[in-house]
């Protein structure tokens, strides 16, 4: 059986849920077995490549290079799963939302500051103005919810992808 | 016309991170620069909010690091509610802020780097990482998976979960330790300590083999800063004081209260990166250069403080006559903090009054400005807080442990660059090498900018002015 090819990316979030996935801990010895990385912040593959089976999701939609990345992604892979609350449902990235990015911006580079005040712009992505969850830019083909969903619902949610099952997840809820 | 080297984006580091080396005429490599590409607006959404949900909040600024936030907040609103915290709780504290140093730096050293270091720098892109690390070498990465596990165990042990626990709050911690919880904990330590023994030993035998990094990693003077323990030692909780020592390792500053940090501490801002500039004030900018993390700390303290990690610091220091300067030897120093670590938990699991039951305080807030420092793993984290008489936030400021480090790694890969790359003849491995640099500071940026649909290497003519005039592409 040829291994399945997995991806998996961060969007706009604290990286607690690839840290979740490594939280498996010996079963990573297992999954490699089973599973190729192709892409992720773990390999040093600089490209997303072509006809992915399953990417992971972490993260919610924080600026505009985030939404371009996601389509693209979108386009290269058979399953999409948004990992964790920040992909689900914008989570702690989208508090922002109540003020906005400019009175963010505002307060860490124009406030609180000692010298050369001034809006970071070169050669870096601007934020969106809203933060939101991924399915409000691409179709997500599963959620898995948790902040972040634990190492052993990263497992069973795998495992359910692994053996091709029609139903995934269930094993996780919201702040969990 | 000048070039532009873009690596997009830099892998295997905690976050997402994209460097540009500028070549002039002849293919020179004038400068590097780091890019941090996202902010996530902590200081500003915090606002409004009470201030005992800041530890919780906070912790989501990192899923690496969250203990660290954890202690830095949670220690800013003890200062909020005026209290002094229970010793055990304290103590409850320090040990899990220990299990997180343990599993942050096995993250950094096994996950992260040990596939250059194993591998090689030159070693095949596609296997040169920790799946890679698994198939040539499964003893090294089964340890660096089980040292972090125990790192892990512990801060589940006491937290209830391994990410973003919600045990540590404003006046101490939520629940005390129990006799059965202890000799669990204390059972998980032997195993560590012969693993992280092992791993010293191999890594102090390779050490050869890396003779140009170690000498062009960045390899420069600077001051380093760290807060020492009450007695002069390492302490990552931060109740001794903050020093500051040169690049000879002489001491410029000592006894300073980490709470008067805007005196001495200010930050200044580039146009091209979202991570802020911290330097040291009385130097000024950008000459006000520090370095902060592991590789400081084994620079200023005058001893480890635990019987196995205070031979191997000896030994360390054996490296260089003054401060040890090079910034590959914050792997090293990594190694001697987990063992230092361990040996700590296993110390302070047997205090006496470890298992009290009077591990919190409990005040309304009584003070209207809070500040909380701790050590992080990749050094010194600070918050600060400001609230209303309600008890809500109405500011805070945040300097976090790799934003101190952001001058010395922007000079570090402009060091490795010069020495590595030409714009010539551009092969993978040097470019891997400017990356590497990167990994032995171990940034925790905790943002992500993927470039999607790039080549691994982009090379772009620029005019003067900055423009893009050509692109060419690599594979």
């Amino acid at each position: 059986m040829s291994k399945i090819r997995l991806a998996t990316v961060w969007l706009d979030g604290c990286s607690g849920c690839h840290m979740s996935v490594l939280d498996m801990d010996e079963r990573l010895i297992d999954i490699a077995d089973k599973v190729e990385v192709v892409y992720s912040p773990l390999v040093d593959q600089k490209q997303f490549p072509d006809e992915v089976d399953v990417t992971l999701v972490e993260g919610a939609v924080g600026t505009i290079e985030d939404e371009e990345k996601i389509k693209a992604i979108r386009k290269r892979t058979k399953i999409l799963v948004s990992l964790g609350d920040c992909a689900v449902t914008g989570n702690v990235p989208s508090m922002r939302n109540t003020c906005g990015a400019k009175a963010v911006l505002q307060r860490a580079y124009l406030e609180n500051v000692t010298l050369q005040p001034q809006i970071p712009h070169e050669l870096i992505p601007p934020l969106r103005d809203r933060v939101c969850p991924v399915r409000e830019v691409v179709k997500v083909d599963f959620f898995v919810p948790g902040c972040p969903p634990s190492a052993d619902c990263i497992h069973t949610v795998l495992t359910q992808l692994l053996s091709g099952q029609e139903k995934v997840g269930g094993c996780s809820r919201f702040g969990s | 016309m000048a070039q532009r080297i873009v690596i997009d984006p830099v892998t295997r580091i905690e976050g997402h991170a994209k460097i540009s080396i500028y070549l002039d005429d002849e293919g020179m490599v004038q400068r590097a620069n780091l890019h941090i590409g996202q902010v996530r607006g902590f200081e500003k959404l915090c606002e409004g909010r009470p201030f005992y949900e800041m530890p919780s909040l906070m912790a989501r600024i990192c899923g690496i690091c969250p203990v660290s936030h954890l202690m830095a907040s949670a220690k800013a609103c003890d200062a909020l509610m005026g209290v002094r915290i229970p010793e055990p709780g304290a103590n409850l504290r320090r040990i899990m802020n220990l299990a997180q140093i343990v599993q942050s730096h096995a993250l950094s050293f096994f996950h992260l780097s040990s596939p250059d270091l194993l591998l090689g720098m030159d070693a095949d892109p596609a296997e040169r990482n920790i799946f890679g690390v698994i198939k040539s070498n499964p003893k090294l990465a089964k340890d660096g998976i089980k040292l972090r596990q125990i790192g892990q165990q512990v801060i589940e042990s006491l937290g209830g979960k391994r990410i973003h626990p919600s045990w540590v709050v404003p006046g101490g911690v939520n629940e005390p330790l129990s006799a059965e919880q202890r000799e669990r904990l204390l059972a998980l330590i032997p195993d560590g300590v012969d693993i992280i023994l092992r791993t010293l030993a191999w890594f102090k035998r390779s050490l050869d083999n890396y003779k140009a990094e170690i000498r062009t990693f960045g390899n420069f003077p600077s001051l380093f800063m760290g807060m020492v323990s009450a007695s002069g030692g390492l302490g990552y909780y931060g109740d001794g004081w903050l020093r500051i020592v040169d690049g000879t390792g002489n001491i410029v500053a000592d006894h300073v209260d980490p709470t008067t940090y805007p005196d001495f501490i200010g930050e200044a801002v580039e146009p091209w990166t979202y991570l802020k500039f911290p330097y040291y004030k009385p130097v000024g900018y950008p000459e006000g250069i520090y370095r902060v993390g592991p590789l400081a700390r084994l620079n200023l303290v005058n001893h480890a403080g635990t019987p196995l990690a205070d031979q191997e610091l000896a030994e360390f220091r054996l490296l260089e006559r003054g401060a040890v300067l090079s910034s590959f030897h914050y792997h090293y120093a990594r190694l001697i903090e987990i063992l230092f670590s361990l040996e700590k938990m296993e110390q302070l699991l047997h205090h006496k009054d470890i298992l009290s039951k009077h591990v919190r305080a409990f005040a309304s807030p009584n003070n209207e400005e809070g500040i909380g420092v701790s050590e992080a793993p990749r050094g010194t984290l600070i918050h600060h807080y400001r609230i209303d008489d309600q008890g809500r936030i109405i500011w805070a400021n945040l300097i976090i442990a790799t934003g101190h480090n952001n001058l010395a790694m922007n000079r570090a890969i402009s060091q490795v660059a010069r020495h590595f790359v030409s714009g010539n003849q551009i092969q993978e491995g040097m470019l891997n090498r400017v990356e590497a640099v990167v990994r032995a500071y171990d940034p925790c940026l905790s943002c992500s900018t993927h470039a999607l649909g790039q080549m691994p290497l982009r090379v772009e003519l620029v005019s003067p002015a900055g423009e893009v005039i050509d692109e060419a592409k690599r594979g």
